[in-house]
């Protein structure tokens, strides 16, 4: 019985997150923000938890070193979940391609970087970002006319097709992939290098704020409610003179910088990428960050895509049975938990309908 | 550009596009059926066919005993034999995989509707338990007496949370599906006796041509999977046409609620549904076994998403679109890797699907399961 017991202990945990949340909202400004403030602090020091005496148990990772775990996956599912719930959980469309972004902004970094130019990774990033940017736009740009579910099996051949393309292209390093990419420049006793994940750590979660700061701010404001009111109800929103089209591809276009984002962090850490980093199955694992956090909550996306990318390294000692146990976990925390593990507060209940096509289906029976 | 390519083998290429688009056709009126229904992408109907390839695998192996053959040595060769042990792997595959589709639906999919049964809380229970006993057990054998064990307490626990009847969100049923999907996928990985290797199926049917036209050999493989592909879509047709749980299949897929207002039996026709769709999945399954001789852990995946490729460019929803659109998909896909090599295959399935969606948003015959022009 542990583990459903387990599960609904996360629940009640993430419950209890959600009513800290509710008590601290009625606090001051000023507790808000030391509380704030020194949750930052202790995010910023993660990499030494395992040193800690009973939190070190629980978040280490045997046979794989914690900070490297840290920025090779659990910073860049984070920022990616944040970037894809902008899509999915905020504008509500279905992207089943992300990792067609993440590639681009990879890509981008290691052909300015090492296959074909010599440009610093600090150059190379805003262009990597503006390219996966301009890649969501030309993605968008026909399909966003689409309906949702057409749009879905789309964005999934769009992810095949950046991955066979740079597979087979010989510009693009082909199936060997690209090496020697650049690493992010050194700042004082930050030293970029192959030995110490620790900076990409720093760097990774310097990024991961900035983005939660900039969306929190597009969040609240005229673009947000837009994207509010197209997954609520695009007619609807039309009618009131929501250009829906723009905004759907702003949506598409923002995700798809963040992707980008992730991708040249990626790229600049690891210094070696080939197509075989890029699997679809890695859009699916993003989609599940997002809903199993709770879509169209960001700070749902942050702790789903930590723990997407945390607990396989975690239970390391199911050894190849863990995608088999993530797998079950999925359906079990979508059985007795749908709406993920933090949902979102403001009209729930709207969520619930809001992918309802118009006419009455099996799926929307509550009415 | 290697267009000599094209014009030397272009029968050739026809005839394996059209056998290959068969079978694609087959897996994409499953996804066809659920979506009408549902408004569901049910991406674990790739695993259900993965399923079906395994069925046919042991019906001829473990039930019919049939030795694993070299090739070119074939101990059925014509006859009454032959036929009984085709049909006898055919049936294999439709039983499991229609098997496995309904359980899929009732343990992964119900519940979130928020009618959740005894089924699926008893499986949902035993996966649970039987995770928890990864955590202290090691082999398969324990694993399964502690899941056994443990299934009762944690179904009965299971089934009094269902009693809420607590309605998922529609992006909770695709990640369900995902998850489920993840599970089949390496359950059949860990515990196969081959692990995460190829499978050979016995190679019961000797490949020889038939016959032949426009200088191409036709081969007895792709007349069996054309053929018994064409029968298996006329009897559905038929059934979701003819039958009265069709018609119930068409009102549910027209609007629900007035359904359920009518009388039918809402859960027993998603019932329906996945089992067609599974049958479906099994038939092409084991005629993919016929041509292709292997299985694998992840066979379904590309298959799937394919097969929803061409569900989609017919004209999701649509039974005749599911057909059209396989057998577009396999044409295309074949001719194209012969213009623009092997490698491309993929990309071209997709940008056909993009240049169809572009000129013709519902697909080439727009949906239609609802509309009862089927």
């Amino acid at each position: 019985m542990s583990l459903s017991e387990s599960l609904r202990s996360v629940t009640s945990g993430a419950r209890s997150v959600s009513r800290l949340g509710e008590a601290l909202a009625k606090q001051s400004r000023s507790v808000r923000w030391s509380f704030g403030a020194i949750c930052i602090l202790a995010l910023y020091l993660l990499p030494w938890w395992p040193n800690v005496p009973v939190l070190g148990w629980i978040v280490e990772t045997p046979g794989t070193s914690f900070p490297s775990v840290l920025t090779d996956q659990v910073v860049i599912f984070v920022l990616v979940a944040l970037g894809l719930n902008v899509v999915v959980g905020l504008a509500g469309l279905l992207d089943l391609g992300y990792v067609g972004f993440y590639a681009v902004g990879a890509y981008t970094v290691a052909i300015l970087s090492s296959q074909h130019a010599n440009l610093p990774w600090l150059l190379c990033m805003p262009i990597a970002v503006l390219v996966s940017m301009l890649a969501g736009v030309i993605l968008g740009t026909p399909t966003l006319r689409l309906r949702g579910d057409y749009l879905a099996i789309v964005t999934l051949g769009f992810g095949e097709i950046i991955r066979i393309t740079a597979n087979n292209m010989h510009w693009l390093g082909d199936s060997r992939g690209i090496s020697n990419i650049a690493t992010p420049p050194s700042i004082g006793p930050l030293k970029f290098g192959v030995l110490d994940a620790k900076p990409y750590y720093f760097l990774g979660f310097t990024t991961i704020l900035i983005v939660i700061f900039l969306l929190r701010r597009l969040e609240n404001s005229r673009v947000g409610r837009s994207w509010n009111a197209i997954r609520e109800d695009e007619d609807a929103a039309e009618l009131m003179g929501v250009d829906t089209f723009k905004f759907k591809l702003w949506a598409f276009a923002i995700g798809a910088a963040i992707g980008g984002l992730a991708g040249s962090l990626y790229a600049g850490k690891v210094q070696f990428i080939n197509p075989n980093n890029f699997p679809l199955q890695l859009s699916i694992l993003f989609l599940a960050a997002v809903v199993l956090g709770g879509a169209g909550n960001m700070w749902g996306a942050v702790v789903g895509g930590a723990l997407v990318a945390w607990m396989p390294e975690r239970f390391r000692g199911f050894a190849d049975k863990r995608v088999f146990v993530f797998g079950v976990a999925l359906v079990l925390v979508m059985v007795f938990r749908p709406q993920g593990l933090i949902p979102r507060k403001i009209r729930k209940e709207r969520w619930l309908e809001s992918w309802k096509p118009s006419s009455g289906t099996a799926l929307g029976s509550k009415e | 550009m290697r267009d000599w390519l094209i014009y030397r083998t272009f029968w050739d290429l026809t005839v394996t596009g059209v056998a290959l688009g068969s079978i694609y056709a087959l897996v994409a009126l499953g996804y066809t059926l659920v979506y009408g229904v549902l408004r569901l992408i049910n991406f674990a109907h790739s695993e259900i066919f993965m399923i079906g390839t395994f069925a046919s695998l042991i019906t001829a192996t473990n039930v019919l005993g049939l030795p694993m053959l070299e090739a070119g040595d074939y101990p059925y060769r014509t006859g009454f034999q032959l036929v009984l042990i085709l049909l006898a792997c055919l049936l294999g595959s439709m039983v499991l995989s229609g098997a496995g589709a309904v359980a899929l639906e009732r343990a992964a999919y119900r519940p979130l509707r928020g009618s959740g049964d005894q089924f699926g809380a008893i499986v949902l229970a035993f996966v649970t338990a039987f995770v928890v006993g990864l955590v202290f057990f090691d082999t398969p054998k324990s694993n399964l007496i502690f899941g056994i064990i443990g299934t009762g307490p944690i179904a009965w626990m299971y089934l009094n949370i269902f009693r809420r009847g607590r309605q998922a969100p529609r992006l909770a049923f695709l990640i369900s599906a995902i998850g489920a999907s993840t599970a089949i996928t390496e359950a059949v990985a860990i515990w196969g006796p081959r692990d995460r290797e190829q499978y050979q199926t016995p190679r019961v049917l000797e490949k020889k041509t038939l016959f032949q036209l426009f200088g191409t050999d036709i081969r007895i493989d792709y007349v069996i999977v054309i053929i018994g592909a064409l029968l298996m879509m006329t009897a559905l047709l038929l059934f979701v046409n003819r039958t009265r749980l069709g018609r119930g299949v068409r009102a549910v897929a027209q609007d629900v609620e007035t359904a359920k207002i009518l009388g039918v039996n809402v859960d027993f026709v998603i019932l329906i549904t996945f089992l067609l769709g599974g049958v479906m999945a099994g038939g092409a399954a084991m005629m993919f076994t016929l041509v292709y001789d292997q299985s694998k852990f992840n066979i379904g995946f590309l298959l799937g998403v394919k097969s929803f490729t061409a569900a989609v460019l017919g004209g999701i929803g649509n039974l005749k679109g599911a057909l059209l659109g396989g057998i577009v998909l396999g044409l295309a896909e074949n001719y194209g890797s012969a213009l623009f090599g092997g490698e491309w295959k993929d990309v071209i399935a997709f940008v056909l699907l993009l240049v169809v969606l572009m000129f013709r948003p519902t697909g080439l015959l727009g949906e239609s399961l609802a509309k009862a022009r089927v």
